[in-house]
């Protein structure tokens, strides 16, 4: 349902400001939202100033230097620091993208760090994903077949393997659901942009056997259809996937069944 | 530890508040916009239609609230909104083709819809005052 304002609990407040420019440097300001669930507080934006000439170039390098140095209380979510684990997925500079692969020179001025946009916030700048993971599951994501297995693998012609390309490399980041107006309003029916490339990702799979089944499950007005190709995902994507080009795909396929 | 009173209470992250705008997004607003606005326009050219098909006297009454100020206004929005909600059907048929989804193409054709709606609702205008004078 559309709900343009937030609720109660959530709206924002000015938080304190932790440290001030001292000495020379290239000073960057960083505003970050913050959220504890051990107070009753609403959340609110702390501010922190960063030497950038002491820092790595990424906004997850100055967000572990925050941590590190300023405040150790700051939660976030990172693993791989070079792009594909998708765990420092995050709002900054108003779009949505990977903490480790943006570099603080694309941006310009305060640098403004949200979570993930319209999730349940468990703390800080980590959000609940438990309704995201339960998508993916949903869509069945694994190879599913009828005939009697061959001896060894499942072959594929070269032609076939490169139908995969553009698809496999998701790393389910969530950058692309959170981005999509759609899925903000519908997150409990539209599956979202990525639960969608994965399942056109199999759906096109030459090995896969239960195509019509996929098909019959996405071929509705919410799971697929709510799709209105606004290109936030495709826009937002850090591995430069194409999921509005996947679901488009997705709505010819059921279209197409029907000649 | 997280009890279920906590997760009860957690806060939503912002979405709209804070997501930088951009002019795909409001393309595909102005697209919801000016279709609802297209049913509205709609039933103002029936109601035209009807008094045309009710009797003379009638139709001057109508005919002269299209033709007051306020009303060549409506009209003229209606004119861009139905213009606009054309090339947006045009730029999503392309789409449901599969094509058009490399970043480049997806501004270009933003861009081109909203200049080209612009366009030819000036020529529209331009042709309609030529015809017809002022009216």
């Amino acid at each position: 349902m559309v709900e343009l304002a937030l609720p109660k609990n959530s709206k924002i407040s000015e938080g304190k400001t932790w440290n001030e420019p001292e000495g020379k440097g290239t000073w960057r300001e960083f505003r970050v939202y913050r959220w504890n669930p051990d107070d009753t507080e609403n959340p609110r934006i702390d501010t922190y100033s960063v030497n950038l000439d002491e820092c790595g170039p990424m906004v997850l390098d100055a967000l572990i230097k925050i941590k590190n140095e300023i405040d150790s209380t700051l939660t976030f979510r990172r693993s791989c620091r070079e792009g594909i684990c998708g765990s420092c997925a995050m709002n900054i500079d108003g779009t949505n993208t990977l903490a480790c692969t943006q570099g603080m020179d694309e941006i310009k001025g305060t640098v403004k760090i949200y979570p993930l946009p319209h999730q349940p916030v468990v703390k800080d700048l980590v959000p609940d994903l438990t309704n995201f993971y339960a998508q993916h599951r949903a869509i069945e994501p694994w190879l599913q077949t009828e005939t009697t297995p061959p001896p060894s693998e499942w072959r594929q012609s070269r032609e076939d393997r490169e139908k995969l390309d553009g698809l496999y490399e998701c790393i389910l980041c969530a950058c692309c659901s959170t981005s999509c107006p759609s899925y903000w309003w519908n997150s409990d029916r539209y599956l979202g942009p990525a639960a969608l490339l994965q399942a056109y990702r199999w759906v096109i799979d030459s090995r896969d056997e239960e195509t019509g089944k996929r098909l019959d499950f996405l071929e509705d007005p919410f799971r697929l259809y709510r799709c209105h190709t606004i290109l936030n995902c495709t826009k937002s994507c850090p591995k430069g996937l194409n999921p509005a080009k996947a679901i488009a795909e997705l709505k010819k396929k059921t279209v197409e069944r029907r000649f | 530890m997280a009890s279920a009173k906590t997760v009860d209470k957690r806060p939503l992250s912002p979405h709209l508040q804070i997501y930088k705008p951009m002019l795909t997004t409001l393309m595909s607003i102005t697209h919801r916009i000016t279709g609802a606005a297209l049913y509205v326009g709609t039933l103002l050219v029936a109601w035209w239609l009807f008094a045309a098909a009710t009797g003379p006297e009638y139709f001057d009454f109508v005919s002269g609230i299209a033709n007051s100020k306020f009303g060549r206004f409506v009209i003229f929005l209606y004119t861009w909104a139905l213009l606009h909600h054309m090339l947006g059907g045009i730029r999503h048929f392309i789409w449901d083709t599969g094509r058009g989804f490399e970043l480049p193409t997806v501004e270009l054709l933003a861009r081109a819809t909203i200049i080209g709606s612009l366009t030819l609702t000036f020529v529209v205008w331009a042709i309609a005052y030529a015809v017809r004078g002022a009216f």
